[in-house]
Order: structure tokens, then sequence, then C-alpha cells
């Protein structure tokens, strides 16, 4: 399936608000979106959360002859999957190009800079090595799937543990897990990728580009590193003319995303050792967070109200407004603005009421409250029914079934000079009517 | 291949060069009458072929138009006597389709895609001996083919690799220096304003030795540029030397 192409309105407003140094999400222009790195109950899988964009990583060990041009090194192999479940345009099997780039850059980044010894692979040289298959699978496509699957493959090959193997001359005994404690893989470094979006030939530099951002891009820069700063594969692709200082500068804001990263991944294998180590509960079951409308727990972020505020705090100092007022409007200003997840109401949060009543309402509707805490301690059984009796119905019977008291609610809304109900009659007249429709014809 | 030493005490690399100097280029435009442009160059023990058709109109999938540009189709294949020990799929394999997107890529920056839209340029390019420099070589055998072929280009589109050892960056690495392990770095520039086209480095290079390395890549490139300019020039003069005398 093709993917939508972007508008050229929203291509517009990305590119000038990149100009501004404003991005749609809010974030400076270098900055990262929120990583998670959660690990399964398996050694060895990993999932990595960039923002929306997510990419999971499974590593697997077998046994098997080496390659003959070099007999005394295991094999590492890395596979991307990317199925049409990240993206529509996505298309299950063959790679597309896009799929043979990022599979070629992993690659490079991952094996060529050799961060797995695989020469402590070898169990007996030119017939037995460890193959370790990494396998990535892209989850969903929010943008950068590079950098989140280069993290989640270097975290599941630091959380990986094969199998213990003795060797007792001609005899090869592989341990299984309840006679012995499974070995970690030697990581030397853990190589990281760094993506750069380039627009205005160059002129305006993004780190960690969102999908839309991709669509709009000229060009895009990798840099893999470590934290020792050894650069382990670099590439330029796209359109773009750079300058060597330009590639200099990316190197630099590289050097310090790849430590804050390395941390975090360090943390959250430390935090995974610990819960295993205590015999908590670990694994992707227990990461995950529902998103569901009736939970109360909801990523917020503040938004900066920025020169707003101090134009209104300004307007507040020269204006002569009586004290009332400006409490009121100050008191408004000192809560931050806070943006809920998308999609999301305010439900079960509990925030300040903002419906205006006044005290004496408020006074009732608390008395209103305990009583109706008392009545409801009685047996409840259906709901109370009272029969009506009128004339003019032909019904049988007229049952009401909620006998609300609009008495009540007709003072206090009178009061507030809303509403225009009036108590009792009219609550069975409109329950007359509607039972009236749905009567059956009479046979 | 440990023990192999790449750089010796005196300052000599395996094959005899200096650190900064690059391997001997001979090139030759014009080879077939088919093509509306070819070229073949050596650079050291690498040997290429490159031919361009176009600008033609668009065959195959009339969906990859552009309206606004031309397309640039590339094609990167190795032939299966290339290299050391046989090899079995000479296009189609993981490294000739990302070569392929990188000819494409660095191609697609270069020409001026403006002049052409709603047409095809086809660039063929044949690796007949491969000693390293692999990338570099296709380069520059496309560009003078494009040249040869008449498309207008913003400048020749020089490529030239760069690696380092014992703490010397070295320019235009063999195989034997590719595969000893060490960081190499291809980059290909529009010599004339030193603008970077691409950009790939493999291997581990300390951060702090990039712009050495970086800086000799480049001039290598301008020397290459050089080299090249020279023989289009020669090329230029004998084409036209004939044409000359067939009018008289």
């Amino acid at each position: 399936m093709r993917d939508t192409p972007l508008s050229n309105c929203e291509r517009d407003f990305i590119r000038k608000a990149i100009t501004e140094n404003l991005r749609l999400d809010g974030r400076v222009p270098y900055d990262y979106r929120k990583i998670r790195v959660t690990f399964g109950i398996d050694r060895g899988s990993c999932q990595v959360e960039l923002g929306q964009t997510r990419v999971f990583a499974q590593v697997s060990c077998e046994v098997t002859v080496p390659k003959p041009t070099r007999p005394s090194d295991g094999i590492l192999f890395l596979n991307v999957e990317l199925s049409p479940m990240a993206c529509p345009s996505f298309e299950q099997g063959r790679l597309s190009e896009f799929g043979v780039e990022m599979s070629r850059l992993l690659e490079r980044c991952i094996k060529e800079s050799r961060c797995l010894d695989t020469e402590s692979l070898c169990i007996v040289a030119g017939e037995k090595v460890w193959t370790i298959r990494l396998d990535l699978h892209a989850l969903n496509h929010d943008g950068n799937l590079l950098d989140c699957a280069s993290i989640a493959a270097v975290s599941a090959l630091a959380h990986f543990r094969r199998p213990d193997v003795t060797v007792a001359g001609d005899e090869v005994k592989i341990h299984p897990l309840e006679e012995r404690d499974p070995v970690p893989l030697s990581v030397h470094h853990m190589p990281i990728c760094v993506s750069f979006a380039f627009f205005d030939q160059g002129k305006y530099l993004l780190v960690d580009p969102t999908d839309k951002e991709e669509k709009v891009m000229d060009g895009k820069m990798v840099i893999g590193m470590n934290k020792h700063r050894e650069i382990c594969t670099l590439q330029i692709t796209g359109e773009i003319l750079l300058l060597k200082d330009q590639v200099l500068r990316c190197s630099n804001i590289a050097v310090v995303k790849v430590t804050e990263i390395t941390e975090l991944i360090h943390k959250a294998l430390e935090h995974d050792r610990q819960v295993r180590a205590s015999g908590g509960k670990f694994g992707f079951a227990e990461s995950f967070m529902p998103e569901k409308l009736t939970v109360n727990h909801m990523e917020t972020e503040d938004v900066d109200p920025g020169e707003a505020q101090a134009r209104i705090l300004q307007e507040l100092q020269e204006s002569d407004d009586t004290d009332e007022e400006q409490s009121h409007i100050t008191h408004y200003i000192s809560c931050f603005v806070v943006v809920k997840a998308p999609g999301v109401g305010t439900l079960g949060e509990g925030g300040r009421s903002t419906w205006e009543v006044d005290e004496e309402t408020q006074a009732e509707l608390k008395t209103e409250q305990t009583a109706t805490k008392k009545s409801s301690q009685q047996p409840e059984g259906r709901a109370e029914t009272i029969l009506v009796d009128s004339g003019d119905s032909e019904e049988e019977v007229t049952v009401v079934m909620e006998q609300i008291d609009l008495e009540k609610v007709g003072k206090l809304a009178s009061r507030n000079g809303t509403a225009t109900l009036k108590p009792g009659k009219s609550s069975t007249k409109a329950a007359k009517k509607k039972k009236k429709k749905k009567k059956p014809p009479v046979v | 291949m440990a023990g192999l030493e790449l750089l010796s005490d005196q300052g000599f690399r395996i094959d005899g060069r200096r650190p900064h100097e690059l391997r001997k280029i001979q090139c030759r435009l014009g080879i077939f009458k088919q093509a509306d442009g070819s070229a073949y160059i050596e650079q050291g023990n690498t040997k290429v072929l490159a031919a361009v058709y176009g600008p033609h109109e668009i065959r195959g999938s009339r969906g990859k138009a552009l309206h606004d540009k031309v397309l640039v189709n590339c094609q990167y294949s190795m032939a299966t006597f290339s290299t050391g020990e046989r090899k079995r799929r000479p296009r189609g394999d993981r490294k000739s389709q990302e070569m392929t997107m990188h000819l494409k890529q660095t191609f697609d920056a270069a020409i001026q895609t403006a002049l052409y839209p709603r047409s095809q340029i086809d660039i063929f390019v044949e690796v007949l001996q491969s000693d390293g420099g692999n990338y570099c070589a296709s380069v520059n055998a496309a560009t003078l083919a494009v040249i040869d072929a008449g498309i207008p280009m913003k400048d020749y589109v020089c490529a030239c690799s760069a690696s380092f050892v014992s703490d010397t960056p070295i320019v235009d690495i063999s195989y034997l220096e590719e595969s000893s392990g060490g960081p190499e770095l291809i980059v290909a520039t529009l010599p004339k304003s030193e603008q970077i086209v691409f950009l790939e480095q493999n291997s581990r290079l300390h951060e702090d030795n990039l712009s050495k390395v970086l800086d000799l890549a480049v001039k290598g490139t301008k020397d290459v540029h050089h080299v090249l300019d020279q023989a289009v020039r020669e090329h230029v003069s004998q084409v036209s030397a004939f044409e000359n005398t067939d009018q008289s």
C-alpha cells in the first residue's frame, strides 16, 4: 500500500516552523523523544520505544560450523523485519530500498565495528562455534526507526545469556539451564546510531526526526558512535551537499547524545538485573502501561506559556482592575498549562471544578449528598417505581421509573437563572409521551 | 593477517606508496559506440567500466516519472571474476544493492536534474577487477561517462577513500589495507566548492581523528579531479581534431 503523501500546507508549515527553531511536538532541535527500554522474560528480548516508534529485538544462539575463512570466529547474524504492522507502506517479504539501507547500516554499526567479541564464541576451532542471531522487528514506525533499532539491538545483546559449554578433549558438553547459569556475551562497546535530518541545503539541523519531518527533509546523516567517542559508522543519504564543518558539528552533538543513551541502557539493564535477583515480577507484561480512558495515569507535558504569561502580568500591573479580579487572574496564571496525552479527557483526574456554583447552593448540595447517602443504605432491589394514576392515559398502568425531585433542582437552577424546568408534572408528561410512542398498535 | 605492516617505519605502505599518494590512474572516454557516454578507469589494480544512456523517455514503470526532475537509474555490478574468490551473484545481493543506491544518490545530487523532467538517465557500472576502492572508482568512471554523454553536471564528482593507520592518515586504500580491519572513510565531493556529496565510514575511527582523515580524503578528491580533468581535455581535443580533419 502506498503511503499517503504529505500535503503541501503541512510541508510548508513544518519547514517554516523549523526556520523558527520550533518542532511539531514542542521539542528543541537537538532533543530526543522519550526513550523507554524494557526487557522481556526471556533473556535477550528487548523492546525500545522512542516516542511512538517501537522496535523489538530478540537474540538467540545456535551451535554451527564456522566459516571456512575464519575458523575460530563465531558468527553474528543480523536480520531486520519491516512488516506492514509498522507502516502500511512496508511490504512483507522482500526488503524495500529503505529496508536494505537500514539493514546495511545496522550491520556496519554492529557487526563491522566488532562490538561483539566473536572469538569468545568459538567452541572447537574449525568445527563448532556459536552463531548469534539478532532479529529486529519494527512494530511501529513514527520516524527514526534506525536509532530505535540500534538501541534495541545493543540492549538485547547485553541482556542475552548463552548456555555454558565445557570442552573435555573431544567431548563437548553444553550445559542446560538447570545445571549451570548461562553466560553473558562479551560486548566490548555499545555502538548507537544517531540520526540527523537536514533542511534547506544543510542550514537547519534536527536530531531524531519524526515521520512527518522525515518526509519533508532534504537529506539525512547517520552517525554510529559509542561512548568512547569512536565513530563506528557514518553515512550521508539524500540529495544534500554538506561542508566539512557541518559534519564535525554533527559528530560533536552525537557524542553528547550517545553518552546519555548509553547511560539509559545501563540503568535499564541494572534495573532488570535487580528485579530478577530480588524475585520480583519482570517482563513485558509488567512494563506495559495500558492506555485506557479510565486509567488515571497519563503522561502529561507542560506547555510553556512563554511570552503570553509575561505579557498578561505586565498588563495587569499597568491596568486599574479591582483587587478581586486581579487575584482571580493571577491565580489562573500561576497554574501552568498542562497538555494531556492525545485523545484523552480529564476523567478521574479530579481537577478544580469549573462549574460556577456559588456558596449557598454548594451548602445545599452538600446536605443533599449526605441525605442520599443515608437513603442508599436501604436494601437495593429494583429501582423504586411509583405508580401514578392519571385519567387520560391509555396505558393500563403508568409507571414513573425514577422519581427525580425536580423541586430542588428547579430552585437551584432558577437561582442561577439558567434552567426552565418546572417541578413535578412535566417529568411525568415527558415520561408518558415517550410511552405513547412506544405503544404497539392495538389489534 | 595480523602482523602485516601497513605502514613501515620509513613511511612506506605495502605497495611502496607514501601516505598521501594516490594510486596510478589511467582512464579512457568514449570506448563504446552504442552507449551515449562511456568510460574506463584503472585506479591501481581496480578496473571499472561505466556506460551512460540518456536522457531518454522513461522505460518500464511510468509511475516512477518525476514531474520536475530526471530519474537517475543506476546499476552496479561486479563481474564474477573480479574478486579473489569467484563471486556467485554479480548483482542483487545486499552490498550491491546498497552500492547502487549510493551511486544513484550521488549522481542525483550532481547532475542538473531540473533540465530533463519526465526523462530517465541510465548509468551502468561494471567492476572488472576489484582491489579496494570500488565505490570511488565507480564514481570516477561514471563521472567521465556522464561527461562523455554530454549531460550537464554541477561539477565533476570525484571520490576518494582514506584510512588511519599507526597515527597517520593514509589516502586511496587498497584491498589489503581495507580488509585489515582499520577504519575506512569514503568521500565523494564536488572538488571546486569542496562540498561533500557522499560520505561513508566503516569500522571504528576515533572522533578526534575524523577531521584529519576527512581533510586528507577531500584533498585526495582534488587530486583525482586534476587527473580526470586532464583526461577529459585530452579526449575532447582528440575528438575535435578528428572532426576537423573530416570536414577538411
